[in-house]
């Protein structure tokens, strides 16, 4: 009985210490990254165009490629992610179909990202190039649609499928189609969990760069429509930090791409809570 | 009263009552498989209009399956075959050419737990209309009050009707569903074991309910209570392993049955 009660405590402490570093690593890391780059950050830095190939000035243009470039990918994914996941979910049941599907798109989430990349480079960028404009917007949005797709959909069809049978049955019952019970029920309930699979998603987008280093081109002008070049924080840092060796830009750079997943972050866990706390 | 003449049908009653009065559901031979396993053994039973009929069983002897062919539920279940014929108002309704939609509307259920919807209570009860095409405000208003009122629940909630429905009690949501239920304007109301998941205090008042429901809308109750069954129901039928044993007046079923199964069951000798 003593010895099961000692063996608890020691066990606890060690764990509880290997949480503390877990947690200690994590406060280091932001924390360097944040006061090495926090003084960088102005109004000036965020609204300028940068200059000398990026080693002085701002990083507007670079705000402007992440914000197209993650809502363009989000415009295409969006879609078809949770349609799929709605069609896995509602319309088949498990068979071999689904779960064939549901292979693949584990599968393409285990892919490394730089495979992504090297496909869209050549599929997107060069194949395609009469549409896509070859290095572009459209061709990194593509590239990631298919890279941010299996989160969307696994995500998707969790959220549907804790939606209790009940609620559809309940629906039913009263006379509704199918489609109906869909719209205005399952999917309203599921919302916040599709929103979290998003908003994950949109964190995969703004912290990626290999996929886009072979698709996106990497041009620090400010795209004028979907078919230009671009980059974003994430190249942006890469190049900066690569090719000019401009610290402060690369760490000021840092630091707002690390708010900014922060805030994602932090939006997907409330949404996250709001769905549990719906079915509780 | 006519409910005397429903007893458990034999195919000359059967004949009798085509010749004669027309009940509202008639379940003709009807059986119901799952798969390789047969639930239902050749069903018949005639349900009359305005009535309430309580279907009681020992688990597992397929009350809940038999009510669900009633609004073709069971047709959500994979592997479900069914033969013979439910008539509702004289249609079969396992015709090919019968819209189960338009059916659901007509036949509502209320399920064992409380389902309500995660939105508001007043969301809850417009749901059904509002899929059905109505839009106004003003009619949706009334259509909840309506049927809050119909459930007895509005005063209890008439002043938090945009709050969740999830916060009601067990009982409240009970109540909310079977108001979601009559929002539709269903002409029969079928119940799986409404008041299981509720205390003695909330039963009642769903059992006082059903009693006031069945001024406008043929009732069909399935219960574990046989004191439930016995003080609302009009018309008994005793399931057993997927056949029916006896269908008869309530007050007979419970002091003078005709076959001995069904007094071992109320006696309370098995099940
Ligand atoms: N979806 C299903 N698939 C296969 N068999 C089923 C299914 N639903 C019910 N059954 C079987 O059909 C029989 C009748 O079940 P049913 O649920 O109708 O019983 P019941 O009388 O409602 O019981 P209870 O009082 O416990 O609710 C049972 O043997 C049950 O195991
Ligand atoms: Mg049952």
């Amino acid at each position: 009985m003593n010895n099961v009660a000692r063996n608890q405590k020691i066990a606890f402490t060690c764990l509880s210490v290997l949480g503390l570093l877990t947690v200690c690593i994590l406060i280091y890391i932001i924390g360097y990254i944040v006061s090495q780059g926090l003084h960088m950050i102005s109004w000036e830095f965020l609204t300028t165009k940068p200059r000398k190939m990026g080693s002085e000035g701002g990083i507007y243009p670079a705000i402007v490629g992440t914000v197209y470039l993650v809502l363009t990918t989000m415009i295409i994914a969006t879609p078809i992610g949770v349609g799929a996941a709605i069609y896995l979910n509602e319309y088949t049941s498990r068979g071999k179909i689904t779960s064939m599907i549901r292979f693949a798109t584990e599968a393409l989430a285990g892919i490394p990202s730089i495979v992504f990349g090297l496909f869209g480079f050549a599929f997107f960028v060069i194949l395609l190039k009469p549409v896509t404009g070859g290095w572009s917007i459209l061709s990194a949005s593509l590239t990631g649609v298919t890279m941010v797709l299996p989160t969307i959909v696994r995500t998707a069809e969790e959220a549907l499928k804790a939606v209790p049978d009940s609620l559809r049955e309940g629906s039913l019952a009263l006379g509704t189609t199918k489609w109906q019970t869909i719209k205005g029920l399952i999917l309203p309930t599921a919302m916040p969990g599709i929103i979290t699979g998003i908003i994950l998603s949109i964190g995969r987008v703004v912290g990626e760069t290999a996929a886009f280093l072979l698709t996106l081109g990497g041009t620090i002008l400010i795209p004028q429509s979907l078919f230009d070049g671009s980059r974003t924080l994430s190249l942006h840092l890469y190049m900066v930090a690569m090719e000019t060796g401009a610290m402060d830009v690369a760490f000021g750079t840092a630091a707002v791409l690390i708010v900014l997943i922060l805030v994602i972050n932090i939006t997907a866990s409330w949404f996250f809570r709001r769905l549990v706390k719906r079915f509780s | 009263m006519a409910i005397t003449e429903v007893k458990q049908t034999s195919p000359s009653q059967a004949a009798a009552s085509s010749a004669g009065q027309q009940f509202q559901i008639e379940a003709k031979t009807l059986d119901l498989f799952y798969g390789d396993f047969q639930a239902l053994h050749g069903i018949n039973l005639d349900i009359s209009q305005k009535q309430i009929t309580a279907l009681i069983g020992p688990s597992g002897c397929g009350k809940s399956t038999f009510l669900r062919t009633l609004n073709r539920m069971n047709d959500l279940v994979k592997g479900v075959s069914i033969k013979g014929e439910v008539r509702i108002g004289g249609e079969n309704i396992y015709d090919k050419n019968v819209n189960v939609v338009e059916l659901r509307k007509k036949v509502g259920m209320v399920f064992q737990k409380p389902n309500p919807f995660p939105m508001s209570i007043f969301d809850n009860i417009a749901y059904g209309p509002r899929a059905h095409g109505i839009k106004k405000k003003s009619q949706l208003t009334e259509i909840v009050e309506r049927s809050l009122r119909q459930a007895a629940l509005w005063e209890e909630v008439k002043d938090r009707l945009h709050s969740s429905a999830l916060g009601l009690s067990g009982g409240q949501q009970q109540r909310l569903c079977i108001a979601r239920v009559l929002a539709v304007e269903p002409e029969i109301v079928l119940m799986d074991e409404p008041t299981s998941a509720l205390d003695p205090l909330a039963t009642l008042k769903v059992e006082e309910l059903v009693n006031e429901l069945k001024q406008s809308y043929t009732i069909v109750i399935v219960t574990h209570n046989m004191q439930q069954a016995a003080r609302i129901s009009d018309i008994t039928s005793f399931f057993l392993n997927g056949k029916i044993v006896e269908t008869d007046v309530t007050s007979k079923i419970f002091t003078n049955p005709t076959h001995k199964q069904t007094e071992d069951y109320i006696t309370g000798k098995f099940g």
